[in-house]
């Protein structure tokens, strides 16, 4: 499997770290930390993720190449990715400057 | 023996001789034979013995298809078994043996399986073994190893090399045969990059086996006409020797190149196989078809062969399989195969077809030969090969005198590579066979493959099929001209096994590999496990090396026949890759041994080496794990002294490994505080401050110190192990969570060398190495101190407070070039003081005696209040893993929790894993109170000392518990402890 990275181009599979789909962090005031809103909205957001047949928006990370978190839309009965993105959103550039690469373990 | 070898044709060169061995008797045969047709045509017929009766067991094809005909070939290092003779090239000097048969081919002990064969018919594995459960391992297993084994591993390391390249084309053809040469110089002509794959040692395929004319010229010389254009063209890249093992998605493709198979070693420099990564935009698999045996009483004796192979000895290897051959067939195919073997000179006993009378256009062979219009071959004899069939039809039965039955039950087409995308094969009622007709992924079969049968057919789908694979990906390509050839019938009949009455199809085999049988698939039937997937697991049809290329239709048709449904209705199972087997040391390519993953060394491994240090792995790094001596006879003796000149004067230490990530930017306090539990923004400038990050969930990620250098400028100390997970989740943090705000990471782990020097005279090691002004005492850097200096007159370094032995302590980076040098320096400065290197050994042993949890304690289970890390976190504020980590469960006292144990009688040794138990509880694990997690001797309390996870641990002090280890069978008593051994009050940090 390839994908298209907006900052490399098409890269193998393997330089890539997958983390499931992506979903947004609730937001909370500090006061409301110990609610059980809080707590409710926090465990569906860590544990009740889906896992559709068929179209997957996905947080995946190029770790061996620009480091970008990138927002990647794939079929997960094809594999086929249909879009790539930024996770940061489209004006943020990838981080300029790799001045030493951590290999993962 | 007598030789088999025609006097005339084929390809192979009988101006030079090639000497080789069948289990230890020398034979000869030529350039151009496989191991299996030189041994046809010395007469050998008796190949193997099968898998679980240990019947004997002949060649049934001539390719890949191969179940029987498993030899291991070479010896010592070099011994590969389970290798098909059917596709061995042979050699000089070739080594081949016959395997699973004791004590020799000829007689097999274990044949006695064969009357013992109730016992293991379908299901043997579920059924037989059941009871008792201790037999499994001590009786039955052995039992059915030696039974039921195959070939021999080498059991040593493989003393050849193998390498990894890639392809890139705009259209893959797999497979050299009339299809693929068509489609590959289709695409060649119109100058798209093309690669073609063919498994064989030239291309032609078919046209290398069967006696046909093209263009006027033979089979052959057609194929290596076409191979020479090829190869001419600029464009095209032809691999023989090659097969496509696997397809995957997105257009790439793994196939195994075997460059030095045929010779008995690789020549210098050269790997014996060449694993490829082609990527192709388009593909097209002209792989082929397999012939289908037919299913009848004792149809697995070596004689009977699929006619196409005794056609592609005789045409191809100018051998004939036998000395009076009788045709089985229900296709037009067998006929074309009696007619080649008649003009190859080949003695053709009869042609028994299941179908009605001869079909048209074979009325040649009809005239040359006897015909059996609508038989049956009901039976074969002979004892360790065919010496005569029973032949039954209308015209009543009659035995024949045939040492070969060729049989031709139709064909399935080659669909291995595709079958598992998700697109179920679709069944053909004209060919009766599995195709996949619409492309797939972008991938298409052509030819026989897509179930287009006979030559001329073959030869258009070729070029139809490139035309319409390179119009997908936007190539224009004009029709290459159709080279002429003969129009040959090529229809095809079933002849499916059915139940005769006293015929329960006990030996009348469906998959030979496996040895299952028609009555196993009733016996499948009759116990419910229909499905076929039920029926692939339940009979292990199928299942072995050869994909049931050769079994699973036959298999299916009989199921259907007892469930009364069509094949289609009953099913078929997939293949899925590699397609056809391949050698580890080709998947592996160069990463074997100490290529198999990258070695991190430290900026000061050197200095280690040259103190003599013994390394060990931490994750891809190697770190000293302690400093003999000369003298000193024990590791335990080495780590003693290295802890107590650290307590009692000073030592120094590589700590380059620890992840080291900058954090910069207006935000970045902002940003600390809601990756860390802990509040990074409140550490002052020049200070450093301990650092707890959480996983969402609110699980303990990873615990280090951050420095700050400026307002907007900090600096992460991570764990060595967790390093590259931490910084991706920094980096997930900042981009993904919060890109909104104005910070930076890097990540220099590499950039820096750090050196921990330890001791109450490490600040005058220090002090000594520093430049001025920096003045390093307790008033000029105190504990948790840090800041940029320059030391040894100007080399630039970060000098940092920190401790993690509870001794005063720093640490000092360096640029990564200076630090072997640095570390040398530490040690010359520090002589006058009694320094000692130390290793990570003494290092874990100082943070036990201080209670510091690493990597044992933060296990991905743990909180922070397990770990008594609770005080260090500020809970006003939103962090990951804050809302979560405030969980009644996580937060319950009850947990396991970080405390310490010290052994009641003085003697007694903790060790790592043991569990902790209640005085008195027997060792089960509803008394499981929790474990020890880190054990050391400490030389400092003279004690062996641990750190545990006890249940409500921190409740407990002053308990005496239980300690057991089932592992080491070990029973003592300790006591629950505090988890700091050593200086509990942090006096020592002080001391200067």
């Amino acid at each position: 499997m390839r994908i298209p990275c907006p900052f490399c181009g098409p890269r193998d599979v393997i330089e890539f770290t997958v983390h499931g789909e992506a979903r947004q962090r609730p937001v909370f005031e500090a006061h409301e930390l110990d609610t059980p809103a809080a707590r409710e909205a926090f465990v569906d957001y860590v544990y009740l993720r889906d896992n559709p047949a068929g179209l997957h928006v996905e947080h995946w990370y190029h770790g061996i190449g620009c480091q970008s978190w990138l927002l990647v839309t794939r079929d997960t009965r094809t594999h086929d990715i249909l879009e790539v993105a930024y996770a940061a959103g489209e004006e943020e550039p990838a981080p300029a400057v790799v001045r030493t690469m951590e290999v993962a373990s | 023996m007598t030789s088999h070898r025609l006097p005339t044709g084929g390809l192979i060169n009988r101006a030079r001789r090639l000497s080789f061995t069948f289990d230890g008797a020398v034979y000869g045969g030529h350039p151009g034979d496989t191991l299996a047709s030189a041994l046809l045509a010395n007469g050998v017929r008796l190949f193997g013995r099968s898998f679980k009766y240990h019947r004997p067991r002949g060649v049934l094809s001539a390719g890949h298809e191969e179940p029987n005909a498993l030899v291991e070939l070479r010896s010592g290092a070099r011994r590969e078994p389970n290798t098909k003779a059917t596709v061995v090239e042979l050699y000089d000097g070739l080594e081949s043996m016959s395997q699973n048969r004791w004590p020799s081919l000829q007689f097999d002990a274990m044949a006695v399986n064969g009357l013992l064969k109730p016992a293991f018919a379908a299901g043997f594995y579920y059924k037989t073994f059941m009871w008792p459960a201790s037999f499994w391992e001590k009786v039955y297993e052995p039992i059915i190893r030696r039974a039921a084994g195959l070939g021999r591993a080498a059991g040593v390391a493989d003393p050849d090399a193998y390498e990894r390249d890639h392809l890139h084309c705009d259209l893959l053809v797999v497979g050299g045969g009339p299809a693929g040469l068509m489609a590959a110089l289709s695409a060649g002509r119109a100058g798209a990059r093309v690669v073609l794959c063919d498994d064989d040692v030239r291309l032609g395929g078919r046209l290398l086996a069967e006696r046909v004319e093209v263009d006027g010229q033979s089979g052959p010389d057609f194929a290596d006409a076409v191979a020479a254009e090829l190869k001419a063209l600029p464009t095209v890249t032809v691999l023989t020797r090659t097969a496509v093992v696997a397809a995957f998605d997105q257009g790439t493709f793994a196939a195994v190149e075997r460059v030095a198979d045929n010779m008995p070693a690789p020549k210098a420099h050269q790997p014996r196989q060449r694993f490829w990564t082609i990527v192709a935009k388009a593909a097209i698999l002209a792989t082929g078809a397999t012939e289908r045996p037919i299913v009848f009483p004792n149809n697995d004796r070596p004689g009977v062969m699929l006619a196409g192979a005794v056609q592609s000895y005789a045409n191809r290897h100018a051998v004939a399989a036998g000395k009076s051959i009788a045709v089985y067939t229900a296709t037009d195919a067998g006929w074309t195969a009696a007619r080649d073997l008649l003009a190859a000179g080949a003695a053709v006993a009869a042609v028994i077809d299941t179908r009605g009378a001869t079909p048209p256009g074979f009325e040649d062979v009809g005239a040359r030969v006897r015909t059996v219009p609508g038989g049956r071959v009901t039976n074969t004899h002979g004892r360790l090969g065919v010496t005569a069939i029973d032949v039954a039809s209308a015209a009543g039965t009659s035995r024949l005198d045939v040492d070969v039955v060729a049989v031709s039950g139709g064909f399935n087409p080659s669909i291995q590579l595709i079958s598992h995308f998700g697109v179920r094969p679709t069944w053909n009622e004209r060919i009766a066979g599995f195709v996949i007709p619409q492309p797939v992924k972008g991938i298409r079969c052509a030819g026989a493959a897509a179930g287009h049968y006979g030559l001329s057919a073959d030869l258009a789908d070729g070029i139809r099929a490139a035309g319409d694979a390179l119009g997908e990906i936007g190539i224009a390509m004009k029709p290459i001209r159709m080279p002429t050839t003969a129009v040959v019938r090529h229809d095809v009949g079933t002849a499916w096994w059915q139940p005769a009455p006293g015929d329960i199809g006990a030996k009348a085999f469906v998959d030979l590999q496996h040895d299952v049988a028609a009555s196993d698939v009733m016996l499948a039937h009759r116990e419910g496990f229909r499905s076929v997937e039920h029926l692939k697991r339940y009979t292990t049809l199928g299942m072995a090396t050869d994909q049931g290329r050769t079994s699973n239709t036959d298999g299916l048709a009989i199921m259907a026949l007892l469930s009364h449904q069509s094949i289609p209705q009953t099913g078929v199972t997939l293949a899925r890759p590699p397609t056809v087997p391949l050698a580890i040391g080709a998947v592996a390519g160069g990463h074997r041994g100490t290529a198999f993953r990258p070695v991190r060394r430290t900026p000061v491994h050197g200095w280690a080496q040259e103190l003599g240090a013994v390394f060990v792995d931490v994750g891809q790094w190697k770190r000293p794990q302690y400093f003999p001596r000369s003298g000193e006879t024990d590791w335990l003796q080495t780590v003693n002294r290295e802890v107590e000149t650290v307590r009692s004067a000073v030592g120094v230490t590589d700590v380059s490994t620890l992840g080291k990530i900058e954090v910069e930017g207006p935000d970045a306090a902002a940003y600390l505080d809601r990756v860390c539990a802990t509040r990074p923004s409140a550490i002052p400038v020049g200070s450093c401050g301990y650092m707890v990050m959480l996983r969402e969930d609110g699980i303990v990620k990873d615990d280090g110190m951050i420095a700050r250098f400026a307002p907007d400028r900090f600096f992460a100390f991570v764990s060595t192990v967790h390093a590259a997970a931490v910084y991706r989740h920094m980096q997930y943090c900042r981009q993904v969570l919060w890109p909104d705000l104005d910070v930076t990471l890097t990540a220099v782990t590499d950039a820096w060398a750090q050196l921990a020097v330890a001791g109450p005279k490490s600040a005058r090691v220090v002090g000594a190495l520093v430049d001025a002004p920096t003045v390093v005492d307790m008033a000029g850097f105190p504990p948790m101190s840090c800041r940029e200096v320059t030391v040894c007159g100007g080399v630039p370094a970060r000098l940092y407070g920190l401790s993690f032995s509870g001794e005063r302590a720093f640490e000092i980076g360096v640029p990564a070039r200076y630090g072997e040098a640095f570390a040398r320096r530490i040690m010359e400065v520090g002589a006058e003081h009694g320094i000692t290197a130390y290793g990570t050994e003494a290092m874990a042993v100082m943070r036990v005696e201080k209670g510091y949890p690493a990597g044992a304690e933060i296990n991905g289970q743990t909180t922070a209040a397990d770990l008594g890390l609770a005080p260090a976190l500020a809970t006003d504020k939103d962090h990951v893993g804050r809302v979560l980590s405030a969980r009644q469960d996580l937060t319950d006292g009850r947990r396991a929790r970080l405390v310490g144990l010290k052994p009641v009688d003085a003697a007694d040794r903790l060790r790592g894993g043991a569990h902790v138990l209640a005085k008195g509880a027997a060792p089960e694990a509803a008394n499981d109170l929790g474990w020890i997690t880190s054990a050391a001797w400490s030389p400092t309390a003279r004690s062996s000392i641990a750190l545990a996870m006890v249940a409500g641990g921190p409740d407990r002090l002053g308990e005496v518990v239980r300690v057991w280890d089932g592992i080491r069978n070990t029973d003592m008593l300790a006591e629950i402890v505090p988890p700091c051994f050593v200086d509990p009050e942090g006096n020592r940090i002080h001391d200067a």
